[in-house]
């Protein structure tokens, strides 16, 4: 059990939520939480938004019943959180691209952190959050609101990207890799997944990801992916 | 003190709490979060003879106490698993339960043949090998046009009785509630050798996607487990402990001290957890000690003490 310390509205259906204790863990790691009893029956993937000396933060969108339940919770409220699970984002060297849709901004924060000089992209579809707590981390900083922010990302000008958000998306993200490798400069793209799961360790297969080399778990040997070993079935 | 212990053909369980198949991989995951050893058995990961990609598209969605899934057997083939899993199976101390499927007759055979023969040359060499062998029936019968084997009883009589002879294992066969006749199923099984039941399997059940106008999952149907399922479980377990001999293994929406004890007074001899463990990942040890702070609280010092006692 963890303490809420706060649980901040930041747009729409959007919040921003800080529990404290000793929780660690790397870029792109998730933790699985859960406010309630048995029902909703599964507790529910959150990635790191920031790792602090006090606690953990995640940024969440109200999607259903568990993250409607997270919404409603206050300060001194408990949590249950396991974790951290996942493979996340490498270390990386070189320059380096963060895009995030969304929601999906959520991991980037603490990738921003640790690769301090990153290029960030943020966009969303119709009220941007949290992008001024982005601003002083970036070498520059691109919103893009109602629009598609990876339009505004030349793939070539970077070593690694990290892109975080939804499906279409990271399909595109994928796509656009490909491409940079005939225009001469071919980045690392990394996708971090967004899957149904159930356990978050790696045990009940749920969450499974289609890739070049078979089957693999979202949760235990991603979220985090290199575009590359990914294939899109939809 | 308190006597938690079960046999099951000559195979001792420390307490009567086994790890569902399915849900608990072959306890790697779990073992990193609690000593698993502390459980009664672990039953692993439905294998086939040959290594399952298992199925598409959606593979879980959330119901209402209960959850449905479509994993589609996903697994690594039962001779990966004697080389791979096995050897880290050696390390527990807990029974080890091995659940097998097939989409074949062959296949039932030949996956129980190679698990006897690793079995034989482990015991020769001293080793500690697979307890027993779980049998999953509820898998599609290719002859049969995809009918589940679980649901005729002449059907999964013919699976029961040719893995009956490819292994001299202790041998639970695994029911499925869509069985149409569940109490007369697990009558055959008993005529037939098995030395267990175990039950329930999920149930089939459905979700649609009312937007997109589709089932939510490419198999259209999936199976349904969780707290929803308990009340049917237990009905069954307490029909098929009525009318057989050898030791019933129930199974069905576990989640507290209480449901182990409800499977209990229906007749089962020891239980599983499955979908409990995903609601909490310490489910194992979490039932332990409850398990035995309510035996001590009501002053129940064995379950033979209240086993099929309604």
């Amino acid at each position: 059990m963890a303490t809420v310390i706060s649980n901040e509205r930041l747009a729409d259906g959007v919040y921003h939520l800080r529990v404290e204790g000793d929780h660690g863990g790397t870029m792109g790691q998730f933790y699985m939480l859960r406010a309630w009893g048995a029902y909703p029956l599964l507790s529910r993937p959150l990635s790191i938004h920031q790792v602090n000396e006090d606690g953990v933060d995640f940024l969440y969108h109200v999607v259903g019943e568990g993250t409607k339940i997270l919404a409603g919770l206050e300060p001194g409220d408990s949590v249950e959180l396991e974790g951290p699970f996942g493979t996340g984002f490498p270390a990386v060297e070189g320059k380096v691209a963060l895009v995030g849709g969304g929601i999906g901004i959520a991991p980037l924060y603490y990738c921003a952190q640790e690769l301090p000089g990153s290029d960030i992209y943020l966009g969303f579809s119709r009220e941007a959050f949290r992008t001024e707590a982005f601003r002083p981390l970036a070498a520059e900083l691109t919103v893009n609101v109602g629009g598609l922010v990876l339009d505004s990302v030349d793939f070539t000008s970077y070593d690694h990207i990290f892109v975080c958000g939804p499906h279409p998306m990271l399909k595109a993200a994928q796509l656009k890799g490909i491409a940079a490798e005939t225009a001469g400069k071919r980045p690392n793209v990394y996708l971090s997944l967004e899957n149904r799961m159930a356990c978050g360790i790696g045990a009940c297969l749920v969450c499974s990801v289609s890739c070049r080399d078979g089957q693999r778990k979202a949760c235990a040997d991603g979220p985090v992916f290199l575009a590359d070993e990914v294939i899109f079935n939809d | 003190m308190i006597n938690l212990t079960a046999n099951i053909a000559g195979v001792h369980f420390k307490n009567p709490i086994i790890m569902a198949s399915g849900t608990f991989g072959f306890g790697r995951e779990y073992s990193k979060l609690y000593d698993v050893s502390l459980l009664g058995g672990i039953s692993g990961k439905g294998l086939t003879l040959h290594a399952k990609a298992g199925n598409p598209g959606v593979r879980v969605f959330e119901t209402a106490s209960g959850m449905l899934n479509s994993v589609g057997l996903e697994n690594p083939g039962v001779e990966a698993f004697l080389a791979k899993e096995l050897p880290y199976w050696e390390t527990l101390d807990t029974a080890r339960l091995v659940n097998l499927g097939g989409n074949t007759l062959h296949d039932y055979v030949l996956g129980a043949e190679l698990i006897q023969r690793d079995a034989d040359a482990r015991s020769a060499a001293g080793k500690p090998a697979v307890d027993m062998i779980e049998l999953n029936i509820s898998c599609p019968n290719v002859k049969e046009g995809g009918i589940a084997f679980g649901v005729k009883t002449p059907v999964a009589q013919e699976v029961v009785r040719a893995v009956r002879a490819a292994t001299k294992l202790p041998l639970a066969v695994k029911l499925s509630p869509n069985a149409e006749d569940i109490a007369g199923m697990a009558e055959m099984c008993q005529e037939e050798g098995a030395d267990a039941i175990s039950l329930i399997n999920t149930i089939s059940g459905m979700k649609i996607d009312v937007r997109r106008r589709r089932s939510v999952f490419n198999n259209l149907y999936a199976g349904l487990s969780g707290p929803a399922i308990k009340p049917v479980a237990l009905r069954m377990v307490h029909q098929v402990a009525k009318r057989v001999t050898i030791p019933v293994i129930g199974m069905g929406g576990i989640t507290s001290a209480t449901d182990i004890i409800e499977f209990i007074m229906a007749g089962a001899t020891v239980i599983q957890v499955g979908t409990y463990n995903f609601m909490n990942l310490r489910a194992g040890s979490t039932l332990v000690e409850e398990l035995q702070q309510f035996m001590i609280e009501e002053s129940i010092s064995s379950l033979d003490e209240i086993r099929g006692i309604i």
